[in-house]
């Protein structure tokens, strides 16, 4: 049993476990003491100094974010000596930060602005100094640094080491000018930076960021040549109702695809579409290398910052990955071959919008393997290597989509639910668990199975992959077969198991691994803020379409038997190979 | 009375293992060895020792900590990352009679229980560094240090470790963060270096002078030691003295000793003028010629205003502006910041900055005003004592010195035209 500590915060008794933090303590009398390097999912760093109170005996104010509480202590959290405090060190960041709100990508939701505004800051008595005039850093088609905008408060740095076991980022120089830097400056997209996009998460201000593409969307939605279709995650759907005020959990998948038809897209389709496509080849992939002796465990390739995290620090065990490529690009791939084909437009002149709940999304959109569509037509329509497209042109992030929505003036709150366009657009209830961690393993699962054993499966629900348990293990019957499975979101989960694997002491057929914490719906891209109670809310809502749909195994989608019969023939067929499956790139640390 | 210098000012003295060993040294381990740890911690405890470095925290009770903490392996470390402007002390017996520290370093290990040492020596001390260097190799091959140390059945290993430089490396946990090998930023305290140091284990860190006087405590005992000099904080002190000082140097002389005394009758007379003294390099409050009769010792330091820290007493004649010599300092404390804590890093950027405007004559009064508020809240909210020392110097010097800032700030001038008033950059 843990000792409990009795003290007394601004006059209230408190009785809290030993090793709680003061800072914590105060939450327990509903007072959330003012921070900015504190993160409930990340270290201690107590650096800002915005978290101060008064310990009586203590001489100096002490940050409660970093001081345990003890038996008898006193504190205070509120008091004109602490505001004064408070005021001047924010006052101090302040003082070199850009003054660009109007502009910034984070106008409405920036820590620090807020922080300002709530502690009455309301002039800057630094305001003739001098500001950083530091170089932004676009080398990464998924994210953008802007150092004028760092409090270096470390939440991205820990972020990155500690949740992603990454350390694309790190402080360098000392004093003021002290920055946050890659290895050697090379940018991010020259050092082992994943592109998930959870620094942006974790950021307080503006000083991440991901690629700008909304006027890309409105430039290819204005061109009268373009026809232009979007394909919306299952993550999507979850969560950007929260960018319109609706509470987390709220499912909007109808508003959604109302709105993105009235923001001019020629087809409103859905990436989980591109999902049971996915599970029909990841699973006869599966199925095929238990039954050839092919190489074990497989692990799954939908998440772009999670290959682009094992090419980097795994490199020799590329081979476990699924070849398949992500429900993105097996859309793209599609859209503009089949569907192209279908409707007798020339696939120039198409073009693929994915809406995402993640940045990294945009790297893999720009990776050179994902120009299946181009070679599909090459010799058709004898097009030249200067005529090269990408099999998805443009991604957004659920952010993203949200600020067109509001720009266009739609009103989402109220809209009424709309369906998606067929046949790109229909999907089952495995499709939408993509966006929870556990989600694809248990799609992949449901199809596994009645493919093995010809049975109907009768309990299609695998609640031992769902959650947010770091690491998740199952295990199912098929045919006398015990499949062992496990599923890790996280990178430093992943990498856990990914040992394992490189040590031989993974006992596993099926690994699953989303990069990002609950999976897809906890992505770089999703609204701010994005933290453990909102992912299990987000989730829940997840959980609440598959019910929903009248449909929840892949192999049983409609459009997707047709697109077998009538294009593709048969999962892992030679077409299918062309079109859905990759390869990977074997990458250094820096 | 010397028990710091009393090898160095011998004639004929040089820091080998010969020399020490005529003049008696290692006699104090040899007894040390034969006493219980707890008995060592006693006599450092009786003889009232506080840390030599400018906390002065009593040295015994810290021994104590670190031999009852829990934990272990135990380690001490030696500071000798002597970087305080101003402070030169370290140095003469590291260099001249390093023995002494290695001797007390032992003791000190064997006192908590510890078997590893380390010393961390500023980067820049290069022949000190090489004497150490020596100065180890020679106890290992005597026994001195190493296994089972004079036929006892204690063993202890010292390691030397060269600094790059930080100033901040000075201060206690930036120091052992950077002895693991990591950026030098200070750590959060509590917990203290006693119970959570060095790879996160107990650990006694002491300043190169503070191990210096060991011996002397175990040969002649702590109440011996206790007697000498002011009894507020008994014992010798090296007291570093430059500036406008007829004969700078090292001068050891026991704590009750006068500021007024330390000046004329040790350091032969001010050049000019008496303006100002910093008593313990640039991270204290300035004091002026209506101190003159402190006595130099901690506490007194303290209650006349300013800090004894290492005891860099840095002398300031007539011919200085005070407001000149703020924006060097505080140009110091900016470059020196590590920039972990958001009040240091940006604090120290934008005192420096509002001194350079008035300088400059582009100050205004408000700017005063801020000053003393950026001091405080620097001092209360600080993660080290770098940036809750680094306006103390600015500050007392506009209180003190109040016409001299407010005439370059509302006159624009220099009267001793040293600062550039009206060269707009």
């Amino acid at each position: 049993m843990t000792d409990m500590v009795n003290l007394i915060i601004d006059g209230q008794k408190v009785r809290v476990p030993a090793g709680t933090t003061v800072f914590e303590a105060a939450r327990k009398i509903n007072v959330n003491i003012p921070h900015l390097c504190y993160h409930e999912n990340l270290s201690i760093y107590g650096a800002c100094r915005i978290c101060v109170v008064e310990i009586k005996g203590r001489p100096r104010l002490e940050p409660s974010c970093a001081t345990l509480v003890e038996e008898g202590m006193e504190v205070k959290t509120n008091t004109a000596r602490i505001r004064k405090a408070r005021r001047m060190i924010v006052e101090l960041l302040l003082a070199n930060h850009p003054e660009d709100c109007f502009t910034c990508e984070r106008n409405q939701i920036c820590e620090l602005r807020k922080l300002a505004y709530d502690l009455g800051i309301r002039s800057l008595r630094f305001e003739k100094g001098r500001k950083y005039d530091y170089e932004q850093d676009f080398s990464s088609p998924a994210l953008v640094r802007d150092p004028n905008k760092c409090i270096q408060c470390s939440r991205c740095i820990r972020v990155c080491a500690e949740i992603q076991s990454v350390g694309a980022i790190d402080f360098v120089n000392r004093g003021a000018r002290t920055q946050v830097l890659t290895f050697f400056n090379k940018g991010l997209n020259n050092v082992e930076c994943t592109g998930c996009g959870q620094c942006i998460l974790a950021c307080p201000t503006g000083a991440l960021r991901p690629q700008f593409a909304v006027d890309e969307i409105w430039d290819a939605i204005s061109d009268p040549k373009k026809f232009v279709v979007v394909q919306t995650a299952p993550a999507v759907r979850a969560a950007i109702g929260e960018e319109f005020g609706m509470p987390p959990g709220s499912l909007v998948t109808g508003k959604m695809a109302a709105a993105l038809r009235r923001l001019g897209f020629d087809r409103v389709f859905d990436t989980q579409f591109g999902a049971d496509l996915t599970i029909m080849e990841e699973a006869h992939e599966l199925i095929e290398r238990i039954k050839s002796g092919g190489k074990l465990p497989m692990i799954t390739s939908c998440s772009p910052g999670w290959i682009k995290f094992i090419e980097h620090f795994f490199p020799d065990c590329l081979e476990h990955l699924s070849s398949c490529k992500s429900p993105q690009q097996m859309f793209g791939a599609i859209a503009k071959t089949y569907y192209a084909e279908k409707l007798g437009i020339d696939p120039r002149n198409m073009c693929v919008v994915s809406v995402m709940p993640c940045t990294a999304k945009k790297f893999e959109a720009k990776r050179p393997e994902m120009c299946s569509a181009f070679e599909y037509w090459k010799e058709r329509l004898n097009l030249k290597e200067e005529d090269r497209f990408p099999d998805v042109d443009i991604v957004v992030t659920t952010r993203g989509l949200a600020r067109m929505i509001k720009e266009a003036g739609i009103d989402f709150v109220n809209l009424p639910d709309e369906d998606f366009d067929e046949p790109l657009g229909v999907s089952t209830g495995a499709a939408v668990i993509f966006g929870a961690t556990g989600g694809v393993m248990e799609a992949a699962l449901r199809t596994a199975y009645e493919v093995v054993t010809g049975k109907i499966l009768e309990k299609i629900e695998f609640h031992s992959v769902r959650g947010m348990e770091a690491i998740k293990e199952a295990e199912v019957e098929l045919n006398g077969l015990e499949l062992k499975v496990a599923v890790a979101h996280g990178l430093s989960n992943a990498k856990v198991l990914l040992e394992r694997v490189q040590n031989g002491e993974s006992p596993y057929h099926f690994i699953e691994v989303m990069a990002c914490p609950g999976g897809c719906l906890g992505g770089g891209g999703q609204p701010i803020p994005t933290n453990l109670e909102i992912r299990k809310k987000r989730a829940e809502a997840i959980y609440l379409e598959d019910m929903a749909k009248p449909i929840r195994k892949s192999h049983e989608n409609p459009a997707i038997n047709r697109l077998y019969t009538e294009f593709l023939d048969k999962p892992l067929s030679e077409k299918a190979h062309h079109l859905l499956h990759t390869t990977y790139v074997r990458r250094s640390r820096y | 009375m010397k028990i710091l210098l009393k090898h160095v000012e011998t004639e004929g003295y040089s820091p080998n293992l010969q020399s020490y060993l005529t003049e008696g040294g290692y006699s104090a381990l040899k007894r040390a060895l034969k006493m219980k740890p707890e008995e060592i911690i006693s006599e450092v405890k009786l003889s009232k020792l506080v840390g030599r470095g400018g906390a002065a925290f009593p040295t015994g009770l810290k021994w104590e900590f670190t031999r009852k903490a829990k934990e272990s392996p135990k380690y001490v470390v030696c500071n000798a990352d002597e970087g305080e402007p101003g402070t030169f002390k370290d140095r003469i017996i590291l260099e001249k009679d390093p023995h002494l520290i290695l001797e007390g370093m032992v003791i000190c290990g064997f006192a908590i229980g510890a078997e590893q040492g380390f010393i961390y020596i500023r980067g820049e001390y290069f022949e000190a560094y090489k004497i150490l260097k020596n100065a180890i190799e020679e106890a290992e091959k005597n026994n001195y240090l190493g296994k089972n140390i004079l036929g006892s059945n204690f063993s202890f290993k010292i390691n030397l470790y060269r600094g790059a430089g930080a100033y901040v490396c000075g201060e206690e946990t930036a120091l052992l963060d950077s002895l693991e090998g990591k950026k030098g930023q200070s750590r959060v305290k509590p917990p203290f270096p006693t119970f959570v140091g060095l790879k996160n284990k107990p650990t006694v860190l002491n300043n190169v002078e503070t191990f210096a006087n060991i011996p002397e405590i175990i040969l002649n005992g702590g109440e011996w030691f206790s007697k000498i000099g002011s009894p507020l904080s008994p014992g010798t002190k090296l007291y570093c003295l430059s500036g406008d000082i007829n004969k700078p140097g090292v001068y050891e002389l026991p704590t009750n000793i006068t500021l007024k005394e330390l000046l004329e009758k040790y350091g032969g007379g001010v050049q000019g003028k008496l303006k100002a003294v910093l008593p313990g390099g640039v991270s204290g409050a300035i004091l002026t010629t209506e101190n003159l009769d402190v006595v130099m010792d901690y506490p007194s330091v303290q209650k006349a205003g300013g800090m004894l820290g290492s005891g860099a007493v840095i002398v300031i004649n007539e011919s200085h502006c005070m407001v000149d010599l703020a924006e060097k300092c505080a140009e110091f404390f900016e470059y020196e910041s590590c920039g972990k804590c958001a009040p240091c890093r940006e604090g120290t950027k934008r005192a420096r900055e509002i001194l350079l405007n008035i300088a400059q004559g582009r100050g205004e009064l408000s700017d005063l005003k801020l000053l003393k508020e950026l001091r405080e809240v620097m001092y209360d909210t600080s993660r080290c004592g770098l940036g809750q020392a680094a306006l103390n110097l600015t500050v007392s010097a506009v209180e003190k010195f109040p016409d001299e800032f407010e005439e370059h700030i509302s006159k624009k001038k220099c009267k001793l035209n040293i600062c550039p008033v009206g060269d707009v950059r």
